[in-house]
């Protein structure tokens, strides 16, 4: 059976574990099974945007590297952080002779140079080119018939443009797979505003008015809850309600779940109470009240 | 509001320093306020993107880079993808904050984050606020 080349990135193996393994399921279900590459390491996460500095896309570089020494034309990535990383790094080292030359001799070390040709797929644009949303459809077992979810895009994955994996200010894949799931998806206005990303970091207040506005949002659309990509998003509109709810009285928490956990849901998996314990809110009284668990 | 302009600095090196790392032309802003009305995290600056702009065009750098706009910034890409002129100015920014940053004066100490917070944070928050504020 083909399979295709999966590079997790950090979080995936730690506060993300349960996006991983739903998304494993789920690839194995449709008969595309991901395999992860060796010796991967953190790309960097967010793209350094210094023209005169190149030491700063290694991290980055160095991955696609190893995929091209282990024959791969391409990988796959889950996280909308890694996948905007590591294209907008490739496209600047490739963007001229000199910087593919200058990248290369930095890492010296390295047995052989990088020649600038492997593609960076986010798994949405897999699941909507190659195994189609007939094709899920056509494997779905538990329609999310009673589930009115809100797709989070965020910011990664339709910016900048040229790596979008739908038209930026009005994409709407997301929205075709909560469909073929047999969900109502609801686009809410919040669902391509910045959740606040590192911020979370240095200026969690600003961070939980952030997700004050973009729960509150989907709520006030209509949503049971919401979706998303990012392992980052998932901590500042998850674990950061706690923060809003200090801040908001009568803030209504809603759970977030990654895509690839409804996705597996729909196919037929059971729900891992494993995956109840890394969701800060927890998920299981909506998925008991709509009798999917 | 009311800023002093010196002629002094509205043409010395320090912009030209601000366009070769970002690779952006500041005179290519015409203050249409796209950027700053698309910007995520406006309310919580000292300047709106469009001020700097502005500013950047006038030779202030030093009261840019004394600016809160530059750390509060998520690089979100909104004023990128919308500004009509093309102009990238998130990479602007990043420029702002890559000056600072090699002159080690980085907005965050990592030993000042909360200890609760940094069992709960993800690697993913963590290294994404290293790599834009530390030096």
């Amino acid at each position: 059976m083909t399979n295709l080349a999966y590079y997790p990135g950090c979080t995936l193996k730690t506060n993300a574990s349960h996006f991983e393994d739903s998304a494993l399921q789920v690839m194995e279900i449709l008969g595309l099974p991901l395999r992860e590459m060796e010796k991967w390491v953190c790309c960097g996460t967010v793209f350094s945007m210094a023209s005169d500095d190149l030491m700063l896309q290694m991290g980055a570089i160095r991955n696609l590297l190893r995929a091209q020494e282990q024959q791969l034309s391409e990988i796959v990535t889950l996280c909308s952080m890694c996948y905007n990383t590591l294209q907008q790094a490739n496209k600047f080292v490739i963007s001229d002779p000199e910087s593919l030359d200058k990248v290369n001799d930095l890492m010296y070390k390295e047995k052989v140079r990088y020649h600038g040709d492997i593609k960076i797929h986010h798994l949405l644009t897999i699941l909507r080119e190659r195994i189609t949303f007939a094709g899920i459809a056509r494997q779905i077992t538990k329609p999310l018939r009673s589930l009115k979810v809100g797709a989070y895009y965020g910011c990664l994955l339709v910016r900048p443009r040229e790596f979008a994996i739908d038209v930026f200010e009005a994409p709407s894949i997301i929205e075709d797979l909560l469909q073929t799931l047999g969900a109502e998806a609801i686009e809410f206005p919040y669902r391509l505003e910045c959740c606040g990303a590192y911020q979370t970091v240095t200026h969690k207040e600003v961070t939980a008015l952030r997700t004050f506005e973009i729960i509150n949002s989907a709520r006030r659309s209509g949503c049971d809850t919401i979706v998303t990509s990012c392992p980052l998003c998932a901590f500042n509109l998850d674990n950061r309600q706690n923060e809003t709810g200090l801040r908001k009285p009568g803030f209504e928490k809603m759970p977030v779940f990654y895509f690839t956990e409804l996705m597996a849901l729909a196919l037929g998996r059971p729900w891992d109470p494993n995956w109840s314990k890394m969701h800060y809110v927890n998920p299981e009284p909506l998925l008991q009240e709509r009798q999917l668990l | 509001m009311l800023y002093r302009i010196s002629k002094k600095n509205i043409r010395d090196r320090s912009l030209e320093r601000i366009e070769e790392i970002s690779g952006q032309s500041v005179f290519d802003c015409y203050q249409c306020g796209n950027c700053s009305s698309g910007c995520p995290f406006v309310d919580y600056m000292d300047l709106t993107p469009n001020q700097v702009l502005r500013l950047a065009q006038f030779g202030q750098i030093e009261r840019i880079l004394a600016s809160e706009t530059i750390w509060v910034c998520s690089t979100c890409l909104q004023c990128s993808t919308r500004c009509p002129k093309g102009i990238d100015v998130a990479k602007l920014m990043e420029a702002f904050r890559t000056v600072k940053l090699r002159k080690r004066a980085g907005q965050l100490d990592p030993y000042q984050i909360d200890v609760d917070d940094l069992r709960e944070l993800p690697p993913i928050a963590l290294v994404g606020c290293f790599r834009k504020k530390t030096a």
